[in-house]
């Protein structure tokens, strides 16, 4: 009983409920698409339809999911490159945390969709809007913990530390940072999350490619089978790269997860 | 509030000397600033005849808690400090080796702190001290948190390795037998404001080990410092 996959359960419940919705009609027709339709546009989306090559979205999912994953890639990837050094920053000194951190917080509430005016403003509908959109999400979950993953340090690690001889950057290094590391972790995975709600925002509007521009344009031509596909692509690809960084994260924090045995 | 009020005490070299005293009478405060961990604010700490003005790896301190770095392995934990101090690998490493030995460490060098017992972690505590050769050792209550079995290992543990080194240890505990069995000196503490209320000898013969505790000479000391003990809570109980 406990092997088997209960997991399953609340998706086929799910996925039950819609067919019959569907099936019976309780909504009026052609609004939702069956699950059944779902899975065959979705294949033709991906896989390509010889008989369907009219279809604008014939084939063209491949393409779709590299330009959005590229972007959170890159977003995400910038996101973590200023968001940790300035979280470690923010953390350690007492000045810096002084001079920055008020105004991270106070820009902190302003959601990203927020942003989107002024991205195209400055940015145009290019690549970069869509980058500065994602980076931005994901920065502040990422600088956030980072921040407290460094105050967080034991005082007795650190005591330790400079009794052995360690100097300051020695224990920022050895010390401070693997001791914040399982807070950095805890960013990147909100941060990775944000990328992707971003990069839907941001294709929906400031670019002309993309797993959310095809949402979008999908809704605009009727085709809610393809919008439904693409919420569970977009779902997907959140949730593989969430495994990714947890991954990396049990690699990297192994000694966390150790359990005496002696 | 003030923790220590007119301390004047002082350690000969290679002597053990244990402070016992209840909690909170400020015997940990009084090690953080031999330390360098707290600045006093009033007098001076010298060690060496030099004003202390900050952690040394001269003055080596084993907390109460065994303060590993989880993230590194024994091995890494043990060779922090020399690695830290700039100790070449060629010198440090048979050192390592040694100590870890010493301590009963050998074989575990690969593991981490979270698949070590209490007890182990407090060996890799003291044996990344150890390969420091501190001219002083800073314990402060080291055993405090382990079962009375583990603590009666430690003891004798810290018993043959310092008689074997020979360093200056300054050693912290509320235990009176703990005190007596390891220690040269003890001192009695009194309660906060914390000040020395008396400093006996212990003239008991080393090697020592745990038979000791039965011996004339030890009971003899351990009734004089209970008296001690007695009075002082009199005292804070009345004056309460």
């Amino acid at each position: 009983m406990r092997r088997l996959p209960w997991f399953l359960l609340p998706p086929l419940i799910l996925l039950g409920v819609w067919d019959l919705t569907v099936r019976w009609q309780w909504v009026a027709p052609g609004i939702i698409p069956a699950p059944a339709q779902v899975a065959e546009s979705w294949y033709w989306w991906i896989f390509g339809a010889p008989t369907r090559s009219l279809s604008p979205y014939s084939g063209t999912w491949t393409a779709n999911v590299l330009y959005s994953a590229r972007r959170v890639l890159q977003g995400f990837g910038l996101a973590a490159v200023l968001g940790i050094p300035l979280g470690i920053l923010i953390g350690w000194n007492r000045l810096v945390a002084r001079v920055v951190d008020p105004s991270i917080q106070l820009l902190r509430p302003v959601p990203i969709t927020a942003w989107l005016p002024f991205s195209i403003a400055v940015f145009g509908i290019y690549d970069a809007s869509a980058l500065f959109l994602i980076g931005l999400g994901a920065f502040y979950p990422i600088v956030v913990n980072t921040t407290h993953g460094v105050r967080d340090t034991h005082l007795l690690l650190l005591r330790a530390a400079r009794m052995l001889g360690a100097q300051r950057l020695t224990i920022l290094v050895k010390v401070v940072f693997p001791s914040a590391l399982p807070a950095i972790f805890t960013g990147l995975r909100l941060g990775i999350g944000v990328a992707w709600t971003a990069v839907i925002v941001a294709e929906m509007i400031a670019v002309k490619s993309g797993l959310g521009y095809v949402l979008w344009d999908a809704y605009y031509v009727g085709r809610m089978d393809i919008c439904v596909a693409t919420m569970f692509s977009v779902g997907l690809l959140g949730f593989v790269s969430d495994r990714l960084i947890v991954l990396a994260s049990r690699v990297a924090l192994r000694w966390r997860t150790l359990e005496a045995h002696a | 509030m003030l923790a220590l009020q007119s301390i004047d005490f002082s350690i000969a070299p290679k002597e053990f000397a244990a402070i016992l005293g209840p909690s909170g009478c400020g015997k940990s405060t009084l090690l953080n600033m031999v330390a360098g961990f707290d600045a006093p604010t009033h007098g001076r700490v010298l060690a060496g005849g030099v004003a202390v003005t900050g952690p040394d790896p001269r003055r080596a301190v084993v907390f109460q808690e065994a303060a590993l770095f989880p993230w590194y392995t024994v091995l890494d934990n043990t060779t922090f400090g020399p690695k830290t101090c700039g100790v070449p690998a060629a010198t440090y490493l048979p050192r390592v080796a040694a100590v870890l030995e010493q301590v009963g460490l050998t074989g575990f060098e690969r593991h981490y702190p979270a698949e070590l017992s209490g007890g182990m972690k407090q060996r890799v505590a003291i044996a990344r001290v150890l390969v420091m050769e501190p001219e002083m050792l800073l314990m402060d209550e080291p055993f405090g948190s382990l079962d009375a079995q583990t603590r009666s290992v430690m003891q004798e543990l810290l018993l043959s390795v310092w008689e074997r080194s020979q360093q200056t240890v300054l050693f912290i505990t509320h235990d009176v037998e703990e005190a007596l069995l390891l220690a040269d000196s003890v001192s009695v503490m009194t309660a906060r404001p914390g000040r020395i209320k008396k400093r006996l000898t212990v003239e008991l013969p080393r090697p020592r080990s745990l038979d000791v505790t039965m011996s004339p000479v030890f009971n003899e000391l351990k009734r004089e410092v209970l008296a001690l003990i007695r009075d002082e809570s009199l005292r804070v109980a009345r004056e309460g």
